[in-house]
């Protein structure tokens, strides 16, 4: 019962999000702090969502700065930023985790 | 800006040119469709509430976050709170987008907002400047990211616990915002804004209920929000 309640309620929370200016505030200003302090919203939710994912070790769950995937995220950032292609990103990132699991190392 | 073109440009081509510009996401976003796919089952959703969540709820990380929240029997308000700090920023891309659809029909824009996500934005804001039917181009892209996020987390959902717990499949996620940030950190107060949420999302992962992810949201955006301004005074 409380998944279909979820399921609902996200429904709701994200095409509201996503129709509040195309539709429901149409035309209408936001006070510019509130503009600005949004435009920062991608770069702060994203970089929350990747960090922990990085320090933690899939094998302990623990904090690790020695686990591959930290070494192997800022690589992947680095082709990221050379390439600004998400098919490198990915296809070196997976690649390197299956090299690094391959020797043992995780 | 005038609605009145008198040939308005053809609506097919322009939307094909857009689904055309998706097809080099496509290997992105198969992976992490499948993870979130998987992770719903793994949280107890049946394959036809994962496949539901993916219909109404279409929201990529969220549905990650959301899943990974159920399996730790979090309240669902709780859920909801983080569903709306990840899905934030689709507020901000609904605002710039705005000036796309002028003239476009209320129950249209219903249609075209449902699909908006990270991808369909990026291929929509990187159009070439000389688009000229730039609704059909994002209509193209956002229809084709739709059909290959359903597909992908259906496929997830069906196989489940099939796919080998030795396929390192779940770090394609944090790859893929890895490529969707790195775009993004153009300006000072950006990337002040990521360093302070990389870093109190770390500091405090020990918090219940993924709450380091809205502390850290939120300081990032707090700070980096306090560089831009006295950046401005400086100027």
């Amino acid at each position: 019962m409380s998944i279909w309640l979820l399921i609902v309620g996200m429904g709701l929370v994200s095409l509201g999000l996503r129709a509040s200016f195309l539709v429901l505030l149409r035309g209408r200003q936001l006070p510019e702090h509130l503009r600005s302090s949004l435009g920062l919203v991608p770069a702060a939710v994203l970089a929350a969502l990747i960090a922990p994912e990085l320090l933690r070790s899939a094998a302990t769950g623990i904090l690790d700065v020695l686990n591959p995937r930290l070494l192997i995220g800022l690589i992947a950032a680095a082709v990221a930023w050379k390439t600004r292609n998400v098919l490198w990103t990915l296809v070196v990132g997976l690649g390197l985790l299956f090299v690094a699991q391959a020797i043992g190392w995780r | 800006m005038t609605e009145v073109t008198p040939h308005p440009p053809p609506f097919m081509p322009a939307f094909w040119r857009g689904l055309r510009a998706f097809t080099p996401l496509i290997p992105g976003v198969v992976p992490f469709s499948m993870v979130a796919g998987i992770a719903a089952v793994q949280a107890g959703f049946t394959p036809a509430q994962s496949i539901a969540f993916s219909l109404i709820g279409y929201a990529g990380a969220a549905q990650l976050i959301a899943s990974q929240l159920v399996a730790s029997h979090t309240p669902t308000v709780l859920i909801l709170l983080s569903t709306v700090i990840v899905n934030l920023r689709f507020a901000l891309y609904s605002a710039s987008m705005l000036p796309l659809f002028v003239g476009v029909p209320l129950p249209k824009r219903w249609l075209l907002a449902y699909g908006i996500t990270d991808q369909s934005y990026a291929v929509v804001m990187g159009r070439p400047f000389t688009e000229p039917h730039p609704v059909a181009y994002y209509a193209g892209a956002a229809v084709l990211m739709w059909l290959t996020w359903q597909s992908g987390t259906a496929v997830g959902a069906l196989l489940g616990a099939r796919i080998p717990a030795t396929w390192p499949l779940d770090f394609a996620v944090p790859l893929s915002f890895i490529a969707l940030l790195v775009p993004v950190l153009k300006s000072r107060p950006q990337v002040v804004a990521a360093a302070v949420s990389a870093g109190v999302a770390v500091a405090a992962h020990n918090l219940p209920f993924r709450l380091n992810l809205i502390l850290g949201a939120v300081c990032g955006v707090a700070i980096g929000y306090w560089v831009q301004r006295s950046q401005g005074k400086a100027a």
